[in-house]
This record gives structure tokens, sequence and C-alpha cells, in this order.
């Protein structure tokens, strides 16, 4: 027996410092694991109105969640590797070719 | 309070610190295994709420695949250390977004959801309760899942490899 707006909370703090954790650094596999934090965040509450509800189908979104993220970080590393191989540097704020 | 929520407290708190940590560490590679700590106990939060399959498939997926990937797309690249360096100047900026989105949210939600309204009853959560849902209801989006993974593979391999044929 787990109050439903505890878990919301947290879930709510995760995706929070997920947010900061976008917006102010500028290394960019630091970034992505900061998207990471925000993916997790939503999976919590998936979970948990999944077991709040009765209904599996929350629990199979989680799943798809994980999945998407795994293809996410993967071609996300790719293409900090390939910036990193033509520019010497991660950092987001220095990759500007395509700024207006 | 009942045990599970004192449970669930401690590990939440251990997961919201895991992710302060993250976002403030001056270490990338200390940054990666303060995810694992966040990820962790995300997965004995799915655990406590009686998801067993969605936990089991976090650790391994997250803690065990995911992390690998960044460890070695950190060592792959050539990271300073100290704040300055991985830190831009829009830290204070960020702070207040970030603060701002969690007082919505938690404003939100407890006005949606009051303390004393439904509990969760930790239900069912085996392999097979899943896997039955998934192959009867949802079996075209595990298809495309199932593509999207093949074509981020391919992609992956694309974008990493070397030219040496141009």
């Amino acid at each position: 027996m787990i109050r439903l707006p505890l878990v919301l909370t947290f879930s709510a703090v995760l995706f929070a410092t997920g947010v900061y954790g976008v917006l102010a650094r500028r290394n960019a596999v630091l970034v992505l694991m900061a998207i990471e934090l925000m993916l997790n965040a939503v999976s919590v509450n998936l979970i948990a109105f999944s077991q709040a509800l009765g209904e599996i189908a929350g629990q199979v979104f989680a799943l798809f969640v994980i999945a998407v993220a795994a293809a996410e970080v993967g071609i996300g590393l790719a293409i900090v590797i390939l910036i990193y191989r033509n520019r010497e540097t991660i950092n987001v704020d220095e990759v500007n070719l395509l700024k207006w | 309070m009942s045990s599970q929520e004192y449970v669930f407290v401690v590990l939440a708190l251990v997961g919201i610190v895991g992710a302060f940590r993250l976002v403030t560490a001056k270490n990338v590679v200390h940054a990666a295994l303060y995810l694992v700590v966040s990820l962790a106990m995300v997965g004995g939060v799915y655990l406590l709420l009686a998801a067993e399959f969605v936990a089991w498939v976090q650790i391994l997926i997250y803690v065990g695949a995911i992390v690998i990937l960044f460890l070695f797309g950190l060592m792959l690249t050539k990271a300073p250390i100290g704040r300055e360096a991985l830190d831009n100047q829009q830290r204070g900026v960020a702070f207040l977004v970030g603060a701002a989105l969690l007082a919505g949210l938690v404003y939100l939600i407890q006005d949606a959801f009051p303390w004393d309204g439904p509990k969760i009853e930790p239900g069912t959560g085996t392999a097979e309760a899943v896997g039955e849902s998934i192959f009867s209801r949802f079996v075209l989006p595990f298809e495309a899942v199932s593509f999207l993974l093949l074509a981020a593979l391919i992609g992956a391999i694309v974008l990493s490899r070397k030219d040496d044929a141009t």
C-alpha cells in the first residue's frame, strides 16, 4: 500500500532534475544522461498508474520506453563520437555550424 | 505510513541524491556511476510496486547495457574535469526552470491526487502477464519497436564506421 502522490512526487523530482541537467550541461554525453533521467521519471509514472488502475498496459509501455531509450542512446553516442572525430569537441555550445 | 512506504522513501531519497549528484558531478565518470545509483533505485521502486519483469529489464538494460554504452562514449571522447568545463553559463536560469517545473508538477499532483486518496495496490507484474499483454494487444507496436531497434543498429554502425573509400 503506497500512496500514489508519493510516487508521483518522486517522479516529478527526477524529471525536474533531468531538465536542469539538460539545460545546464555542455558535455553532450552528460546531456544524454540527463535525458535518460527524464525517461526514467516517465516510466515510474507509467508503472505507478499501471498498478493503481490494475491495468497491465502501463508496464508494456514502460518496456517500450526502455527499448526506445536503448535505441536513442546508441544513435546519440554514435553521433557524439562522429562529432568528436570531426570537431575535436563534444561541447554542445561549440557545435554551432547549423546555427543561424 | 505503511512499511512499504518507508522502504519507498528510502529508495526514493537515495535515487534523488544520485540524480542530483549526476547533474552536478565534476567528473564525467563519476556522473555515469551516479546514474547507476539512480537507475538501480528506480528499479528497486519497480520491484516495490510489484512490477517485477519491468524491474529486472530495467536492471539488465539500463544498468547493464546503457551505462556501459555511456562509459564507452565517455572514454572515446576527451572530457575535461571541473564544473566550469562541464556546465555552461546558464546554470542559474536552468535551476530556475527546473525549480519552477518541479513546483508546478507538485502543485498539480497534490491538486489531482489528494494525500488520502486511492492507494497503489501492488497488483501483478509477472513476465507471464506482461508477455500475454504484449503478444495479444500490442503485437503491432512490438513489431514496430523491433524494426526501430534494427534501424538504430544499422544507423549506429553507418554513423560510426570510418570512411576509407572517400
